[in-house]
C-alpha cells in the first residue's frame, strides 16, 4: 500500500509541472479568445515575460527554501527594504549604480544570513522567524523612506527596468543558447562512452535537444517581433537566474543536498550532511535573489515606495507549489516553478486586459492556487 | 484464588507473521504475573490485544474478565472493563498539568463545562494514595521520567483499573526511581490489583513476582510459581530453540586494532541523569566481526550513535582509530575518519524515500563524485550501477524511487550507501529486521565477505541467531553495562541470555579473552 503511495507521489512532482504546461495552455487560449485575439500578440507576450520576472527570480530562490523543508514569509518585505535602500543610496545618498546595485544584494544576503541563523542554529520554526522578518523588514523600510515614496532619476538605472537587448542582440543570445544546449547533449554523449555505460548515442541526444532549440527559437522570435525591441531586460536577468537556479538545483551537491535535507533530515544528517549549514546558505540564495528583484522591481517603476513587494511572498509560495513543490520538502523543481510564476503572471495579465475588478482578481486567483493543489491531493489518494 | 483475568488461545497474524499463536495466560487477583521472553517473542503484541489497541476481531481467541467474555473494540473498552495499560512509551501530554493528564478525556464536567476544583482534588487524593508528594497543578512536563511513570500510574487506577498492565516499566529509570515504584506497586498488590508485569531483567521478576510465563516466538512455554523456577530455567525457556544454518561459515583473519573505544557514557536524551550506556570500552580489529547483543533498552544503538557522532544527548568517550586518537563530535568526521553507520529503521534513518536509488547510494559520498562545484551525474551512475550489480539489489533500474522497492531490497542500498564511502570500519545496527530470510541470508554472505576483505564490522542485532551465527566475538550489554563476552565457539544462547538479563557470572570469562593477542591464536 505505502509502496504504491510512494510511487504516485514521485510521478506527481515532474507530472504536475507538464500538467501546469497544459493548464497554462488552456489559461492562454483563453485570455486570447476573451480578449479578442488582444493576449497571444508579441506585445503583450513581451508585456507578461517583464510581468513575470520578478516573482520568477523570486520564486527560483524560494523553490530552494521550500525544497529544503523551510520557507520564507518576509521576501516581499525584504524586496521593498532592499529597494529602497538602493534607491536611497542612488538618489538621496548620490552613490553610483554599481553600488547601489550591490547594496540591494547585500542587504538581501545580509538579512538572509541572518534569518537562516536564526531558523538553523537557534532552532526557531522558519516560519516564525520570517513572519517576525515580513513585520520587521516592512517596519525598516517605512523608517527608512520616512514613510514617502522615493523617485529615481537616473535614467541608466531604469534601463535594467525598462530597456530591451534589440534583435540583433536577441539573435546573437539565441545563438548562444543553442550552441550552449548542443554542447550539453555532446557531452552527455560522450560522457556515456567514456564511463563504459555503452556507446556514446548522439543522434538520441540531438533529437532530445530539437524542444529547447525549438523554444529558444520560437521566444527570440516573439520577442523582437515585438517592435523590434527584442528581450526585455528583467526577462534577460530572470533567464540568467533560471540557469544558475537549475544548475545549483540539479549539479551541485549543495543543491543536492536541500532535497536529501527536505527529504529526510534525520537520513541526511547521518549521512554526514551539515544540515544547519546548507540551511543558512539557501537563505543567503534567497536573499541575494530577492535584491536583484529589488532592483528591477524599482527600476519598473522608477520610485521606491515604502509598500513595495507587499505580498510578494505569497506570489512566489505560491508558483512553487503549483509548480509542483511540496510545503513539506524533498520536491519541486525550478522549472515547475518559473511555470507556476508565469500562471500567476497570466491571471494577472488576462483579467487586467478584461478589465476585471481588482478584488475579483484576487478572488480567482486564489481559487485556482486551491484547486491546483486539491486537484493533486485528490489524484494521489486514488 | 479467585481469576481475573483469563485469555485463551489467542492467535493473532499480521501480513506473512504468526505473532501470537495459541497464547494462554491467567491472572489472578493481587498477584504479580511476570511475563518474559526474547524481543519479537510476543509479550506486546499479547497486550495490544488485551488492551484494546487491536480490536476484537483482528485476532483469534477469548478473553475474560472476571468470568465475564469481553470483547474490546477500543482502548476505552478495556478501560471501563478494568484494564489499563502502561506503554513503554509513556502517553502523558507534557504540555499538561498533572491532573490534567489523568483525567484526560473523562474530565468531570457538566454541560462541557469543566469542574477544575473537583478535578484536581479528585487528583491530589489518587497522588496521596500513592504516596506521591506532587502538585496536581504542575506540568507533566517538568517532572523526572520516573515521577511521570508514576503519575501514568495513578491515571490507570483513577478509572479503578482491576489488571495494570506494565511494559518495561523500568527501562528508563534510575535504581532509587525503580524502588519507588516497586514499593508503590507492592501496595496496589495488597488491594488486590492484578499486575502483568513485562520486563528483560530477570532479577526484578523474580524478586517481585508470584508467577511467570514465558512466550517464545508466538507461543506460550509455560507458566510457573516463582518459587519453582530460578534464572536459569527461565533462560532456556526463552531461547530453546535451533540456530539454523543459514549463517555462512567464517574463517576471517584478524588484523590490528581498527577501532578502539575506551570509557564510553552515554546519558538518556530525556533524562540526562540516567545512563544508557555506562563505562562500556571495546575493540575491533580489521576482518573481524564483533558482535553487541543484549536486549531492548540495552545501549546498543546509543553505542554506536555515540560513537559516531549521531547522539544528541550527553555522552563521552575516548576513540582510538588504528591506535590513532581522534575526536567525533559530528557524523562527518565519523566518516571521514572511515566510519559508516548502516542504521537501523531504514525508513527513518536511512533513507530518503521519494528519491531514487542513484540519489540514496551516493549521498553520503557525493563529494568523491563532485568536483569543485559540480556533481558528476555520469560518474555517479557508473558507481550506482556498480553497487547494484555487487549487491545484486533488485530494481529496474538506478533511477527507481526507493521507496518503492522491497525492505530486503531498501536495506541493500542503505548497506551499498555506506560501502561508496570506503569505510574500514562498518556499524550495522538490526541490517536485517523487517526483511524476508533470502534477502537476509543475502546481507549476511555480504556482511561476511566485507569481513574477509579487511573491514571491521561492529554488529548490533535483536536476533541472538544472527549475532551468534555472524559475529567472531561476542559482547553482551544489560542496562547499558557489559555483562558478558564470548569468544563465537563459546558462546551459547543460554549464556548470552544470562548476561542479557543481567546476570554477571561470565564476565570473568572476558578477562581471559581481552587481550586480542591471546583471541586471534585461534584463527591463525
Amino acid at each position: 500500500m505505502s509502496e504504491s503511495k510512494n510511487t504516485t507521489a514521485i510521478k506527481t512532482s515532474s507530472a504536475r509541472a507538464y500538467t501546469m504546461i497544459f493548464a497554462l495552455a488552456i489559461i492562454w487560449l483563453y485570455f486570447h479568445w476573451a480578449t479578442d485575439s488582444i493576449f497571444l500578440t508579441a506585445g503583450n507576450l513581451s508585456n507578461l515575460a517583464l510581468q513575470t520576472s520578478v516573482t520568477g527570480i523570486i520564486a527560483v530562490g524560494m523553490l530552494m527554501v521550500i525544497v529544503s523543508g523551510n520557507i520564507d514569509l518576509s521576501v516581499g518585505s525584504i524586496l521593498g527594504f532592499a529597494g529602497g535602500f538602493a534607491a536611497y543610496s542612488l538618489s538621496t545618498s548620490g552613490y553610483g549604480i554599481v553600488t547601489s546595485i550591490m547594496f540591494a544584494i547585500i542587504v538581501g544576503v545580509a538579512i538572509g544570513i541572518l534569518h537562516g541563523t536564526l531558523t538553523a542554529y537557534f532552532n526557531i520554526p522558519a516560519f516564525i522567524v520570517t513572519l517576525g522578518g515580513l513585520l520587521a523588514w516592512r517596519g525598516a523600510v517605512k523608517w527608512l523612506l520616512g514613510g514617502n515614496t522615493i523617485p529615481i532619476s537616473n535614467d541608466a538605472y531604469k534601463v535594467i527596468g525598462g530597456g530591451f537587448i534589440g534583435s540583433t542582440y536577441g539573435w546573437y543570445l539565441a545563438g548562444s543558447a543553442i550552441l550552449f544546449v548542443l554542447i550539453m547533449a555532446f557531452r552527455r554523449a560522450k560522457a556515456v562512452k567514456s564511463y563504459g555505460l555503452g556507446e556514446a548515442n548522439y543522434s538520441s541526444e540531438l533529437f532530445k535537444s530539437i524542444i529547447p532549440i525549438g523554444a529558444i527559437v520560437v521566444f527570440i522570435n516573439v520577442m523582437n517581433s515585438n517592435e523590434g525591441k527584442g528581450v526585455p531586460i528583467p526577462v534577460l536577468i530572470l533567464l540568467g537566474v533560471a540557469v544558475f537556479g537549475s544548475f545549483i538545483t540539479n549539479s551541485t551537491t549543495f543543491g543536492r543536498y536541500l532535497y536529501a535535507i527536505g527529504g529526510n533530515a534525520d537520513a541526511a544528517k547521518l549521512s554526514g550532511i551539515n544540515n544547519k549549514r546548507n540551511v543558512l546558505k539557501v537563505y543567503a540564495v534567497l536573499g541575494a535573489l530577492t535584491g536583484l528583484a529589488a532592483v528591477i522591481s524599482t527600476a519598473r517603476l522608477g520610485s521606491a515606495s515604502p509598500d513595495a513587494g507587499t505580498l510578494k511572498e505569497l506570489d512566489a509560495i505560491a508558483a512553487c507549489v503549483i509548480g509542483g513543490a511540496s510545503l513539506v520538502g524533498g520536491r519541486g523543481t525550478i522549472f515547475g516553478a518559473l511555470i507556476g510564476a508565469l500562471i500567476m503572471a497570466s491571471l494577472d495579465n488576462g483579467m487586467s486586459l478584461l478589465n476585471v475588478r481588482d478584488y475579483m482578481q484576487d478572488i480567482v486567483k486564489g481559487t485556482i492556487l486551491v484547486l491546483a493543489v486539491g486537484a493533486d491531493m485528490t489524484g494521489k489518494k486514488t | 484464588m479467585e481469576t481475573l483475568l483469563e485469555m485463551r488461545s489467542i492467535v493473532k497474524e499480521f501480513p506473512g507473521v504468526k505473532a501470537l499463536d495459541g497464547v494462554t495466560l491467567n491472572l489472578y487477583k493481587g498477584e504479580f504475573h511476570s511475563l518474559v521472553g526474547e524481543n519479537g517473542a510476543g509479550k506486546s503484541t499479547l497486550m495490544k490485544v488485551l488492551s484494546g489497541v487491536y480490536p476484537s476481531g483482528t485476532f483469534d481467541g477469548e478473553i475474560k474478565v472476571e468470568g465475564k467474555p469481553q470483547q474490546f473494540k477500543t482502548i476505552r473498552d478495556a478501560e471501563n472493563a478494568g484494564v489499563a495499560i502502561i506503554f513503554q512509551e509513556l502517553s502523558l501530554v507534557k504540555e499538561l498539568t498533572i491532573g490534567e493528564n489523568i483525567y484526560l478525556g473523562k474530565e468531570p464536567a457538566t454541560f462541557g463545562i469543566i469542574n477544575w476544583s473537583k478535578l484536581y482534588r479528585q487528583a491530589a487524593k489518587l497522588l496521596q494514595d500513592l504516596n506521591l508528594q506532587l502538585d496536581p497543578r504542575m506540568l507533566v512536563g517538568n517532572l523526572g521520567i520516573g515521577q511521570q511513570q508514576l503519575v501514568e500510574i495513578a491515571k490507570a487506577l483513577s478509572h479503578d483499573a482491576k489488571i495494570l498492565v506494565l511494559d518495561e516499566p523500568t527501562a528508563a529509570l534510575t535504581e532509587s526511581e525503580v524502588e519507588t515504584l516497586f514499593t508503590i506497586l507492592q501496595k496496589l498488590k495488597d488491594r488486590g490489583v492484578g499486575m502483568i508485569y513485562i520486563s528483560h531483567k530477570l532479577d526484578e521478576v523474580f524478586r517481585m513476582s508470584d508467577r511467570i510465563t514465558v512466550l517464545r516466538d508466538g507461543r506460550t512455554v509455560g507458566t510457573n510459581e516463582t518459587k519453582l523456577l530460578n534464572t536459569n530455567k527461565v533462560i532456556a525457556a526463552m531461547v530453546g530453540r535451533e540456530v539454523g544454518n543459514i549463517f555462512p561459515v567464517s574463517n576471517h583473519e584478524f588484523g590490528e586494532t581498527a577501532l578502539e573505544v575506551k570509557h564510553l557514557n552515554t546519558f538518556d536524551i530525556d533524562n540526562p541523569n540516567k545512563k544508557v550506556v555506562d563505562d562500556f570500552s571495546f575493540s575491533v580489529r580489521k576482518g573481524e566481526v564483533l558482535g553487541i547483543a543484549g536486549l531492548m533498552g540495552a545501549g546498543r544503538t546509543e553505542t554506536l550513535m555515540s560513537i559516531f557522532g549521531a547522539w544528541s544527548g550527553k555522552n563521552s568517550c575516548e576513540i582510538e582509530i588504528k591506535g590513532k586518537k581522534v575526536v567525533i563530535w559530528t557524523p562527518q568526521e565519523a566518516i571521514k575518519n572511515g566510519i559508516a553507520f548502516v542504521t537501523e529503521d531504514r525508513k527513518r534513518y536511512g533513507l530518503v524515500l521519494d528519491q531514487t536509488i542513484l540519489d540514496n547510494l551516493t549521498l553520503a559520498a557525493l563529494k568523491q563524485f563532485s568536483s569543485t562545484f559540480t556533481t558528476n551525474r555520469t560518474k555517479e551512475t557508473v558507481a550506482a550501477n556498480g553497487s547494484m550489480q555487487g549487491l545484486k539489489v533488485k530494481a529496474n533500474s538506478a533511477l527507481t524511487v526507493v521507496g518503492t522497492l522491497s525492505g530486503g531490497n531498501q536495506q541493500k542500498v542503505v548497506l551499498g550507501k555506506w560501502l561508496l564511502t570506503n569505510p574500514q570500519i562498518l556499524f550495522l545496527d538490526e541490517p536485517t529486521r523487517g526483511i524476508d530470510v533470502g534477502a537476509k541470508q543475502e546481507i549476511y554472505a555480504h556482511i561476511n565477505r566485507l569481513a574477509k576483505s579487511g573491514l571491521a564490522i561492529v554488529l548490533v542485532s535483536s536476533e541472538l541467531p544472527e549475532v551468534l551465527g555472524l559475529s567472531d566475538r561476542i559482547l553482551v550489554l544489560h542496562e547499558g553495562k557489559l555483562t558478558g563476552e564470548f569468544l563465537k565457539n563459546d558462546a551459547t544462547p543460554e549464556k548470552v541470555m544470562a548476561c542479557a538479563t543481567g546476570q554477571t557470572e561470565y564476565l570473568s570469562v572476558q578477562t581471559e579473552t581481552r587481550e586480542p593477542e591471546k583471541v586471534s591464536n585461534t584463527n591463525e
